[in-house]
């Protein structure tokens, strides 16, 4: 038997979806029971799921990260976080709208929310600057991140970005030293610090809000020192080599569980987050809230020895002789 | 040892042309002024161990986990395998990798330094960079001196090692911020080229930070952002001046008065704890 390609398998999905709501639409007109029916659909839906699930390519990955529909940051801050204040400005500069900062609570638990958000319509995109924060997007994140210090509220940041922005006003006002700063003060910062890859964790760009006690990636996201496209133009010398590129950087989440940077996978619906967003920020809110419960007891000078050590144990290398 | 270009127009080894000037000048007078053109002051690109000659105290530095190697944890494969990488880049430069770090002296000061070498695979910071820059640190904060980074990558983080290189930005600013805590004197020397995850890291961390002049400095690499808004940069951008200018160097140094220089810092900038 012939391998179905992940176009024909996704096809497949598709028909099964549609067939599983005809018959769930039938079985509402005229209410006879089809549960076995039903039951074997469904069955079947999630067998070509996980087939098309194992057959993903790491460069499909980084492509369903930046999938169009996918829930961005302001999705689940309306899905997640309740009584959101926003707060805005790095009082230098602007008001960055890649990067969107403010004071949430999920049921008991208060904190401050930090996210990278890419905009979804054209005129968003752009304004966003397609989530590339600029040298005072960071400075923003880090200004309010001192108030939570300084307010004892722990921290929690969504990342999805392609990197930080590279262009000529970015570099006039500092962006390596943004950068640099951010995360030199989150290394410090005496409260507790979330992180959660959404979509795309671009290098140093994710970085900049990406240092914290627990790191958790979702299942189609994925967090890279460069841009596949960006090392196949560098190491192979031709931009099209990006899906060699993918694979060779090791950048999913699968990856990032094994080499023991990120804690923790948060598994995608069926066809992924865009396939059911609000899954997916249920599974994320169910995160937070774990997450702080578990942080909020640990002293936090244990937690700042802790946050060191996460860092300081990553990297392989030889000692001879 | 310098990175003369090699013209084939160029008698043996007398004379050299200068990338500033473009113009042809003496050998060893181009050595004399270490590696500075005397006609317009352009700086050479020079090798590291060159560096701390002309920074240290003579016989004065000790190297300190000289044998440490890189691991190859992804496997990884581009057109060549990172390993075979890593033995050609050692075999060009004499190194065994883009760091160097150790003790030393400077006008009889005590003094902790690292430095990261262009040459070697762009001076890009993998785990041995990161492990090195971050240990330094820590036995600077142990042994109370003043710490001392002279960078110069082209590269930031190395690809070859994935997210791991990544994590050493963390890894380097975690150390140099207890360094920090600890009230240590950190002098953060920029050479050309300095760029990416090392200027987004340690390298911009500093208490006092210097350039040589026109030395390239930045975040993103000229060409990326060229490229992505596809119209030419401005004239000087990215070059030392053009950081003095916007406030993110103390000093730009010539490098004849570096020693001198770095000298004067450390007296007034003693610690008092």
């Amino acid at each position: 038997m012939v391998e179905k390609s992940v176009a024909e398998l996704e096809n497949l999905v598709l028909e099964v979806e549609h067939q599983i709501k005809d018959v769930e639409g039938a079985c509402q007109k005229d209410g006879v029971d089809r549960s076995v029916e039903l039951k074997v659909l469904r069955e079947r839906y999630e067998a070509l799921h996980e087939k098309l699930r194992s057959r993903l390519t790491p460069y499909d990955i980084v492509k369903l990260a930046r999938h169009p529909l996918r829930p961005l940051t302001a999705d689940y801050i309306s899905m997640i976080i309740e009584d959101f204040v926003e707060l805005h400005g790095d009082r230098h500069f602007g008001d960055d709208k890649a990067i969107i900062c403010g004071l949430g609570s999920i049921g008991q638990e208060r904190f401050l929310f930090i996210g990278q958000q890419k905009g979804k319509s054209t005129k968003e995109r752009i304004a966003c600057n397609f989530g590339m924060p600029n040298p005072e997007g960071y400075r923003k994140a880090l200004q309010k991140m001192m108030l939570a210090e300084k307010f004892g509220l722990p921290i929690v940041t969504l990342i999805d970005t392609p990197g930080a922005n590279p262009d000529i006003g970015a570099e006039e006002r500092g962006q390596a030293c943004a950068i640099a700063e951010n995360i030199y003060k989150m290394c410090r910062l005496k409260t507790p610090i979330v992180n959660i890859v959404i979509g795309e964790g671009g290098s140093g760009g994710a970085l900049g809000i990406g240092i914290g006690d627990k790191f958790a990636i979702l299942e189609f996201a994925y967090y890279s020192v460069i841009s596949p496209e960006g090392c196949a133009a560098i190491l192979w010398k031709n931009g099209e080599n990006a899906s060699e590129a993918a694979s060779a950087l090791q950048l999913t989440a699968r990856d990032l569980l094994r080499f023991g940077v990120a804690d923790e996978i948060l598994p995608e619906p069926l066809g992924a987050a865009h396939k059911n967003p609000r899954a997916m920020a249920d599974s994320i809110k169910a995160y937070i809230v774990r997450c702080l419960k578990e942080l909020k007891g640990i002293p936090i000078e244990d937690l700042l020895e802790s946050r060191y050590n996460r860092y300081k144990r990553t990297g392989k290398y030889l000692e001879l002789g | 040892m310098v990175f003369f270009r090699k013209k084939k127009d160029m008698p043996n080894g007398l004379w050299v042309r200068c990338d500033g000037c473009k113009g042809v000048v003496y050998k060893k007078t181009v050595e004399e002024r270490m590696f500075v053109c005397p006609d317009c002051n352009h700086h050479f690109r020079i090798f590291s161990k060159d560096r701390l000659n002309f920074l240290l105290d003579e016989n004065s530095f000790e190297e300190f986990w000289e044998n440490m190697v890189p691991c190859d944890p992804l496997h990884f494969k581009d057109r060549i395998t990172y390993p075979e990488r890593v033995a050609a880049e050692q075999k060009k430069t004499g190194l065994k990798e883009a760091a160097i770090v150790g003790q030393g002296k400077i006008e009889g000061k005590p003094v902790m330094v690292g430095i990261t070498d262009p040459s070697f695979i762009m001076g890009s910071m993998g785990a041995v960079v990161g492990e090195k820059i971050a240990r330094i640190a820590e036995k600077a904060t142990e042994l109370r001196l003043p710490l001392i980074i002279i960078s110069g990558s082209g590269g930031g983080a190395r690809m070859q090692e994935g997210v791991f290189s990544l994590m050493q930005m963390a890894k380097t600013s975690a150390a140099i911020g207890r360094f920090q805590d600890a009230g240590g004197l950190y002098i953060s020397v920029l050479t050309d080229p300095s760029l990416g995850g090392v200027m987004a890291s340690f390298a911009s961390l500093a208490d006092v930070t210097i350039a040589e002049p026109r030395a390239l400095i930045g975040f993103a690499g000229p060409r990326v952002i060229q490229e992505t808004i596809r119209r030419s940069l401005p004239k000087g951008f990215q070059t030392a001046e053009f950081l003095l200018e916007h406030g993110f160097l103390d000093r730009i140094v010539h490098r004849q008065d570096m020693r001198k220089e770095i000298s004067k810092l450390l007296d007034y900038l003693q610690n008092k704890k």
